[in-house]
């Protein structure tokens, strides 16, 4: 016991004399030029850090890469264009980490972020990551902007720094809950989730929207996020007889449910959320996608203005599709730089009043604008239907007129120039002045863009 | 064992100067590389209660436990629902502002809670043994952890998947801990109080395990480890001291949680996890099973080796390179997996293992060497 | 009724693919006593590579069973050689350690090959192509395709084969000399650790076909496919009464039947209380209810205690 101690004191005094040495280096760090965003900077030039987080390793890696990769092009374009902000002129740089997807990761990693003075963080994935972490950007007064995290309370807990680009839980379910009963006209509804914070908040949503319609849920089942096998529930929906399953959760386990809801004879569709909304799903079905249906908060990529410019970049810079939120944290780190301009300031107490104020900037996902709480304000959400290994459009629902008119424009060029490119590129020009039109608040604007698609359609046929 | 007098002073003067370096820790730490590694060193202090809890299980007991971060899930949400508002969405009419005790109320009933789910868990499993055991603990721990998942529904207790929001802080005295505080004309980031906070009952829990330790009730526990049929021949009653393992274990794993819910102000299911079991069991084993100073070796280490390689992997490459090769969170993680396998490998019985333990492994090997032969 | 049958199928052919991987996991424990937790990813590196290798040939115009026959192939022996690795790294050195020692190895090895198979395979999920005939047929009004029927027909032939190979061979004699006191075997002339090896070579080899089947069978394969499959083949193996054969075959078969009877009734037996969300308790209730009747599972020998 005595000898051990004395071992204790002799390690103990080694270790005061190191802390000693430590303590005598403090100065240096403080005194070197830090590589953060040095404000009044005479220096023409400065290196701006936006920090991400996603999980890297662990079950949802596959998403966790593709937020970084979104962000990731969003800063190489805006260093592309080589911005002036407060008389500098701004490099930006992406700190990515890994959370692991783990709430108690989550807050090492915004610790971190917070003590490497970033300018804006983009982030987290998961809303178990993104509500622990958003307390501490709030303390430090650190903007966020989280890509994909849906749970309703991230945004309600009163923090200033807390945005999104996502539309949350309530007005995503609210809309497909509509969009179940309405146009798809099924009365009785079955509702399967993966009993994770995302599957089960839409869920929940969803089943509201079903009987605020009229419609009747038949049955409730659950599965997780880590399944493959799901005969044991399917054949369960199979005896209630829905006439439409609405699945919420992940394509990993949606497409092998399509493919075993096609083997146990389940011939209704499968209505799922964004997380069943990816290319991913068509091959994990197989043969037995087609016919299924889901949503996506904003526009359709192919729509956006530079939606299919930035579809092809990322396959070029990254070598993979999209898997799913990519579009999203590229829009996040988007507002933030816009914001930055905007102030003309890189620094996080001066421009988070003008990310607040951000109304109609263009992103690739939708027209973004932030409501007082800073979910997305408006947002538009888009159903698609899977066909021969795609995901075509089908409506696009709520969102401000300006969205509409321009998805609704869009799916009238698609029908009325699908051959001839002269004709197209007429309707696009008439779709710019539909959009116009819209933007003094008119209705019309879809009307104009169909008149004009009309005129197309005209003169491609007297060609 | 008194010692002379001048080793005593010598062990007086060794004591005032960790306490010295223990209080200062966070100051340098935190100034000197910066505030996550406070933070992480608060995780730590968290995951060594809960090392020294399952250490009594698995170290001095012997019982092979699966799914002890089920206690540490009983205690933080339990803080999560007696301290935040969220059960007035269950109950308006009754609890209109939710709860808000106290937490030298709410820390003490997790404790008493953890310690009875310790019970009800080791009560069906005392017949059994080994690997066994091992499937049931697991079990048991799923089984909480898909009850916090689903409880949402028919009546909102857990906020199922969606987890707790808006818990309160833990206020000592009436000084929020969340709040940076100014003492002596010293500002005291949250991490920092949290830091002294769990230090108090880190040092709470390692005496109370040690004099467990020393007691009858500690040497019944390495009986029944060493020899169950021995030590119920000897007149220990082995269902009531392994129950009481069970229970001792749970209620350190119950005051953790407590704890991690008012730090990050937010509990979900994820966070007690099946990898979270395996990871205290690491640490316990890597650290040197039943040995005090070990197991707290070893969680510290396990909690801040993923860190350390967090903030290395990448630069790491670029010095040794010139490039990042590998992607830094796959090697962070793959080098994790490898130090697991090498401390087992070149120290089978832990970093720092007791004396006793080491005796009777060198011995087991001599003997097992010598009857196979070279 | 017809879906009855439906459930009564689906836990079957569930059962019959934790039963292929828990055969794996309850051969190397009837051996050596020990839990091989890296079962699972070899499990899923066997399904990588073979899906690898189908992907290459997939334009050869070769029939598809063929192909997935040549993944077989060529994942076998790259999961036999990852089997006798970690044995001879992990495992043989810590033989005579604390129990709890290979155990903590085994999760550094799980941890590792998982890491490695993300570094090559990426972090996508890999969609396994339909080569193998999955149109269902009816049978009793229910619905089964023919690769699920092989699949309960397989897990069958492997479990008869590996018992005829434990209980009647010369090497099978080794093995359970082996078991029953590796010292006095080792006395007796047999090599024990050939022996181990040969064990672990066999269940990884069993592994790969494991994969395969269940990549085939859900069209799906990912890095972390591993985790989840291991641990319901070890609670079936330690259900049926682990390092028993026909005890895996049980208790992977009586675990796909809970899971789905469960999540198939009891939901509504109870009002919506306890529905599918409950699904693995009910597997781990009545594993515990099992434990608690007979401590060392259903098959299982009553082991009388070392001293």
């Amino acid at each position: 016991m005595d000898l051990r101690m004395n071992g204790l004191t002799a390690a103990v005094i080694a270790s005061l004399a190191l802390i000693a040495c430590a303590k005598k280096e403090e100065p240096k760090p403080v005194a070197a030029p830090q590589p953060g965003p040095a404000v009044a900077a005479p220096a023409p030039e400065i290196t701006v850090v936006i920090g991400h987080s996603a999980p890297l390793t662990g079950p949802q890696a596959h998403l966790g890469k593709d937020n970084e990769n979104g962000a990731q092009l969003a800063i190489d374009d805006a260093n592309a264009k080589a911005l002036t902000i407060g008389g500098a002129k701004v490099t930006f740089k992406l700190m990515g980490e890994d959370d692991q997807a783990d709430p108690k990761q989550g807050t090492l990693v915004a610790q971190k972020l917070v003590d490497a003075k970033v300018s804006g963080v983009v982030g987290h994935l998961n809303s178990g990551t993104t509500i622990p972490a958003s307390k501490l950007y709030s303390d430090a007064g650190l903007p966020q902007v989280s890509p994909s995290a849906t749970n309703p309370k991230y945004t309600q807990q009163g923090f200033k720094t807390a945005f999104r680009v996502m539309a949350n839980d309530v007005q995503q379910g609210r809309i497909i809950g509509e969009y179940a009963t309405k146009q798809l006209a099924a009365k009785k509804i079955a509702i399967i989730d993966d009993r994770t914070a995302y599957g089960q908040g839409v869920a929940d949503e969803v089943e509201k929207a079903v009987k605020a319609n009229g419609g009747e849920i038949v049955t409730r089942e659950f599965t997780n996020d880590k399944a493959t096998d799901f005969a044991a529930i399917l054949t369960k929906v199979k005896s209630k007889k829905p006439d439409l399953v609405f699945y919420g959760g992940m394509d990993a386990q949606a497409g092998p449910m399509a493919l075993q809801m096609n083997r146990l004879g389940l011939k209704m569709p499968l209505l799922m959320a964004d997380g069943g909304c990816t290319t991913e799903f068509h091959k994990l079905a197989a043969n037995a996608a087609d016919g299924h249906y889901c949503s996506l908060p904003g526009v359709p990529l192919e729509i956006m203005h530079g939606g299919e410019d930035f579809k092809n970049r990322f396959k070029t810079k990254f070598n993979t599709d999209i898997q799913l939120y990519a579009p999203y944290s590229y829009d996040a780190v988007g507002v933030i730089v816009d914001a930055m301009r905007r102030a003309n300031s890189v620094e996080p107490a001066k421009y988070l009043p003008e990310l607040a104020k951000t109304d109609g900037f263009q992103g690739v996902t939708a027209k973004i604008a932030f409501d007082e709480k800073g979910d997305i304000k408006d947002g538009a959400i888009t159903l698609y239907q899977a066909k021969g290994g795609k995901w075509e459009a089908q409506a696009t629902l709520g969102g401000s007129p300006v969205d509409a008119a321009a998805a609704a424009g869009a799916a009238a060029l698609k029908e009325a120039g699908e051959a001839v490119k002269a004709a197209g590129e007429a309707a696009k020009a008439a779709g710019v002045a539909a959009k116009e039109a819209a933007r003094e608040g008119v209705k019309e604007g879809a009307e104009a863009v169909k008149q004009a698609a009309d005129a197309a359609q005209q003169a491609v046929e007297k060609k | 064992m008194p010692g002379s007098g001048k080793d005593k002073r010598l062990a007086w003067v060794g004591a005032v100067l960790i306490a010295i370096a223990l209080a200062v820790l966070p100051l340098v730490v935190g100034k000197g590389i910066g505030n996550s590694w406070v933070r992480v060193i608060d995780f730590a202090l968290l995951y060594i209660m809960l090392a020294l809890g399952l250490n009594i299980v698995v170290g001095f007991a012997g019982l092979l436990d699966l799914g002890y971060i089920a206690f540490y899930a009983v205690g933080a949400y339990l803080y999560a629902l007696l301290s935040s508002p969220h059960l007035a969405a269950a109950f308006p009419d009754l609890l209109p502002a939710g709860v808000h005790w106290p937490v030298w109320a709410v820390l003490p009933l997790g404790a008493l809670v953890a310690g009875i789910f310790g019970v009800l868990l080791g009560a069906p499993t005392l017949r059994l043994r080994g690997d066994y055991l091992a499937i049931v603990t697991l079990g048991f721990g799923e089984i909480i952890r898909i009850f916090l998942n689903n409880l949402n529904a028919p009546v909102n207790l857990t906020n199922g998947p969606q987890g707790i929001t808006q818990i309160d802080p833990i206020r000592i005295g009436g000084v929020a801990l969340d709040q940076t505080q100014t003492v002596f004309g010293l500002s005291l980031h949250p991490v920092y109080l949290y830091y002294y906070l769990f230090l108090a009952c880190t040092l709470l829990v390692i005496f109370v395990t040690v004099r467990l330790e020393d007691s009858r009730i500690g040497r019944a526990w390495v009986a029944i480890r060493e020899d169950e049929i021995a030590a119920k021949a000897c007149g220990i009653n082995t269902r009531n001291v392994k129950l009481l393992a069970f229970a001792m274990g749970a209620t350190f794993g119950g005051v953790a949680g407590g704890l991690f819910a008012g730090f990050q102000e937010f509990v979900s299911p994820e966070s007690f996890g099946l990898l979270e079991s395996i990871m205290v069991l690491c640490m316990v084993v890597l650290g040197g099973m039943g040995h005090i100073p070990g197991v707290i070796l070893g969680g510290l280490l396990l909690a801040v080796l993923p860190e350390v390689l967090r903030h290395g992997a990448a630069p790491w490459q670029q010095a040794l390179f010139g490039k990042v090769i590998l992607d830094p969170e796959s090697l962070r993680m793959l080098l994790f997996g490898l130090a697991l396998i090498l401390v087992m490998l070149y120290r089978p019985a832990g970093l720092w293992p007791s004396q006793i333990r080491k005796r009777e492994f060198a011995a087991a090997k001599a003997e097992a060497e010598g009857e196979e032969g070279p | 009724m017809d879906i009855f049958i439906q459930q009564i199928i689906n836990g079957l052919v569930l059962g019959s693919i934790y039963a292929l991987v828990a055969l794996g996991y309850t051969m190397v424990y009837g051996i050596l006593g020990l839990i091989n937790f890296a079962h699972g990813e070899v499990v899923m590196i066997g399904a990588l590579m073979a899906l690898t290798t189908i992907k290459a040939l997939a334009g050869s115009g070769l029939p598809g069973p063929v192909i997935v026959l040549i993944g077989l192939l060529v994942a076998m022996p790259v999961c036999m050689a990852i089997g006798f690795t970690i044995e001879r790294v992990a495992y043989r050195p810590l033989r005579y350690a604390p129990r709890l020692a290979p155990l903590i190895t085994a999760i550094g090895v799980s941890i590792v090959l998982q890491q490695m198979a993300m570094l090559f395979w990426g972090r996508n999920y890999h969609t396994f192509p339909p080569l193998l005939p999955s149109t269902p047929r009816a049978v009793f009004g229910a619905q089964i395709t023919d690769l699920q029927i092989m699949i309960v027909v397989l897990a069958a032939l492997v479990m008869g084969g590996l018992m005829l190979l434990v209980n009647t061979t010369r090497l099978g004699r080794a093995m359970r000399a082996t078991a029953e006191n590796p010292q006095i075997a080792g006395l007796m002339g047999v090599n024990i650790n050939q022996i181990i090896s040969i064990t672990f070579v066999i269940g990884s080899a069993l592994g790969a076909l494991a994969g395969v089947m269940v990549s085939a069978n859900y069209s799906i394969a990912h890095y972390h496919m591993g985790f989840i499959l291991g641990l319901k083949a070890f609670t079936a193996a330690v259900l049926g009464g682990i390092g028993n054969l026909a005890g895996a075959m049980v208790g992977g078969v009586l675990l796909g039947l809970i899971e789905s009877l469960g999540a198939g009734y009891i939901g509504d037996l109870t009002g919506g209380f306890l529905g599918s969300h409950y699904q693995d308790v009910f597997a781990f209730f009545v594993l515990i209810l099992v434990l608690v009747f007979r401590p060392s599972g259903i098959m299982g020998e009553k082991v009388s205690e070392r001293a």
